[in-house]
């Protein structure tokens, strides 16, 4: 009774006018709407969860050793290099494009730190600098060469691959390999070092109070502004749920090691690719490039920096990685960002949701994506499966995450949704 | 905003073309065209296939040069060397295709390139513009946070033109707008586009459908071969528009006409 006078005595919210529109109030509607996303072909994050629960499983009856703390621990160190390289990929991918020479990229930064820092004895910051400096010349080639001469970005990269490949060797010399010294902090930063505990679990509870905090604030603003907004109820499960797995995973990992460093620079960039990618209008640009180039144009976004802006950011990201892969291996050598490396971070992106079509994707994607890669690359190692295999089995892995994708873009479309 | 000091009344000439003409190679798309949109009217461009009514909209939109003659717009002469100049001065235009990002919402695509605050982008406050500007142009959309995908063609249509309001442009060209839409989504676009009249705007409407032009139209411009031929009001009769657009008074719709006509006289 008291709810219905409530309702009688408000006036009409702006966004609630239409009658035809059903709304999802509270939990339930929340997890209804869930639901008819899915179905419609949405699928967001859902095959990342499904993928990595199937994975522990099967690789855990396989071997135990699997979801040892320490190999969590491991697997997070692994992950972080080829994660940043995916990073980059995320947005190239947005925009539909696709740079298939990140691996040599990478290969080529880790080259340049060997022989720049070790060999010509140059302060480690500027080395990291004329890496990124590399890496961004690069991309400006890239987006140039797309720009000016609407050369397909997957020529324009192949031929960047086998470009950067040479350089590589060509800087590495005769020698092929460079050890970097195992005493230093880059070395110590990509084999060693920890957060200390009390950071992490901090670190942990961050997400789920700013899930909270932001959904006041939020709500507050689009009442004032006569917009309905989500009930309480609904953020307070998201911030819970968040917090309790992100306080397991970090209490896991505390009974190991702990969380890497080199983890949490990974996770903070993505951070703060995502909030560039959903909140500012360079982010808005890159989705409405990648939905719709000819549109985007036409409302006076500048499209040509825009694809510029996206090839650089991946081949620096690129080159970060490369950076950190480096550091991981303690060695720059000939076969670093050889081999799968290319491919890896390209299905990582894929696998968390971006899609290879443009205009559909975001910077966590990377990340989830690259802990299911990971995990199953880090699986085969320790059933000891050569290396032929697990080609085989990340290629097919690869393969079905595409088909997801088509599949659910097909099924997007048929639900009118893009 | 676009107008910067000067505020147009109902009835100033906004825009007047003088001698426009535009080249592709051999061909010649427009020559020697003349037009006048004055605020708050309603003028509608007409003309067969190929008559240059596209050519024309993409000069004024500023994604064709033209080879020759004068754009004054407010007065003063300009040029309009991209489509981002023609938005900035406060011609919008919208295009056949309509060109809406279907993977972003209405909000997004209303504020496509205009977002408010960029490093921080306000989305309650673009949420309340874009609901405010739907409700006075009375457009119904169910829900400003759905992907266009899902939104049928007069909807489409309706948020392209609303769009184009946004920067509250002086003159607004429509490409078409109802070429794709049935009945009553027609006569709701038809109706848009009074409103947007109404509101002080000059309107540029190109339409094959002699029946909308003629239910909105205050001067009907008619085009033939990328040339003028003649300007008519909107009481002129169907057979005096297709005529100027066919270029001929004899065909099979003049003669239809003039049956009837006949066959009146002979019941009197």
């Amino acid at each position: 009774m008291t709810q219905e006078q409530n309702n009688i005595g408000l006036t009409q919210q702006l966004d609630r006018a239409d009658s035809r529109v059903r709304h999802d109030e509270g939990l339930t509607g929340a997890l209804r709407a869930f639901y008819d996303q899915v179905r419609s072909g949405d699928l967001g994050m859902l095959p990342v969860f499904v993928g990595l629960f199937l994975i522990s499983i099967v690789f855990s009856v396989l071997n135990p050793v699997f979801l040892a703390p320490n190999n969590l621990v491991n697997l997070l160190f692994d992950a972080a290099a080829v994660g940043l390289i995916s990073l980059g990929v995320v947005c190239v991918l947005l925009l539909g494009e696709i740079d298939l020479s990140i691996g040599s990229m990478s290969g080529l930064a880790s080259a340049m730190t060997g022989v720049l820092w070790v060999n010509a004895g140059i302060a480690l910051p500027f080395t990291i600098a004329a890496v990124l400096v590399t890496g961004m010349l690069v991309g400006l080639v890239y987006g140039f060469l797309r720009n000016r001469f609407e050369m397909p970005s997957f020529v324009a990269t192949l031929a960047g691959l086998l470009t950067l490949l040479g350089m590589q060797l060509y800087i590495l010399g005769p020698t092929g390999s460079i050890n970097l010294p195992f005493t230093s902090p880059l070395v110590r930063f990509g084999q060693i070092l920890i957060m200390p505990a009390w950071l992490s679990y901090m670190l942990a509870v961050l997400p789920g109070a700013m899930i909270i905090f932001g959904g006041i604030r939020t709500g507050q603003k689009r009442r004032a502004a006569n917009l309905s907004a989500s009930g309480l109820s609904v953020t307070l499960t998201k911030a819970l749920v968040l917090s309790v797995a992100l306080v397991f995973a970090v209490y896991y990992l505390e009974k190991g090691r702990g969380v890497p460093w080199m983890f949490g620079a990974f996770t903070l960039l993505v951070v703060v690719l995502n909030y560039a990618l959903t909140r500012t209008k360079w982010g808005r640009s890159m989705f409405a490039v990648g939905g719709n180039a000819e549109a985007a144009r036409r409302s006076g976004i500048n499209v040509k920096a825009i694809r510029l802006s996206a090839f650089m950011i991946c081949s620096s990201l690129a080159a970060l990685g490369g950076v950190f892969a480096a550091a991981r291996l303690a060695s720059a050598s000939q076969q670093a960002g050889t081999g799968d490396v290319n491919l890896n971070a390209i299905a990582a992106a894929v696998i968390g949701g971006t899609s290879l079509f443009g205009g559909r994707g975001s910077a966590w994607s990377a990340l989830l994506g690259v802990l299911v890669i990971m995990a199953i690359s880090n699986g085969l190692t320790l059933l000891n499966l050569s290396s032929s295999l697990r080609y085989m089995i990340t290629g097919a892995v690869l393969a079905i995450a595409v088909v997801v994708d088509s599949l659910a873009r097909r099924s997007r479309a048929s639900h009118g949704r893009a | 905003m676009a107008t910067g000091a000067q505020i147009p009344e109902k009835g100033d000439v906004l825009l007047r073309l003088q001698g426009i003409g535009k080249q592709f190679g051999a061909v010649t798309a427009l020559d020697d065209i003349e037009m006048e949109v004055r605020a708050g009217e309603v003028v509608a461009l007409v003309g067969d296939n190929g008559a240059g009514k596209s050519t024309l909209v993409k000069v004024l939109a500023g994604v064709h040069q033209p080879s020759s003659g004068v754009i004054e717009y407010l007065g003063n002469q300009v040029t309009l060397d991209t489509p981002g100049k023609a938005l900035e001065m406060g011609i919008a235009t919208v295009f056949q295709d309509l060109a809406l990002c279907e993977n972003l919402d209405v909000v997004a695509n209303l504020f496509l390139g205009h977002e408010i605050s960029p490093w921080r982008m306000d989305e309650v406050q673009m949420e309340v513009r874009a609901w405010t500007l739907l409700q006075e142009l009375a457009a119904r959309i169910p829900s400003v946070r759905e992907p266009i995908a899902s939104l049928s063609g007069g909807q489409r249509q309706t948020v392209a033109i609303a769009r184009s309001l946004l920067l509250d442009p002086n003159i607004i060209m429509l490409d078409e707008p109802t070429a794709a839409l049935g009945v009553a989504q027609t006569a709701e676009v038809l109706n848009l586009i009074e409103r947007v009249r109404d509101r002080g705007h000059g309107v540029i409407l190109i339409s094959h459908n002699m029946e909308d032009v003629r239910a909105v139209a205050d001067r009907i411009v008619v085009l033939r071969l990328g040339r003028n031929n003649g300007v008519f009001t909107a009481d002129a009769t169907h057979e005096e528009l297709v005529a100027a657009i066919t270029g001929a008074s004899e065909n099979s719709v003049s003669r239809r006409a003039a049956r009837k006509l006949e066959a009146m006289g002979d019941q009197l």
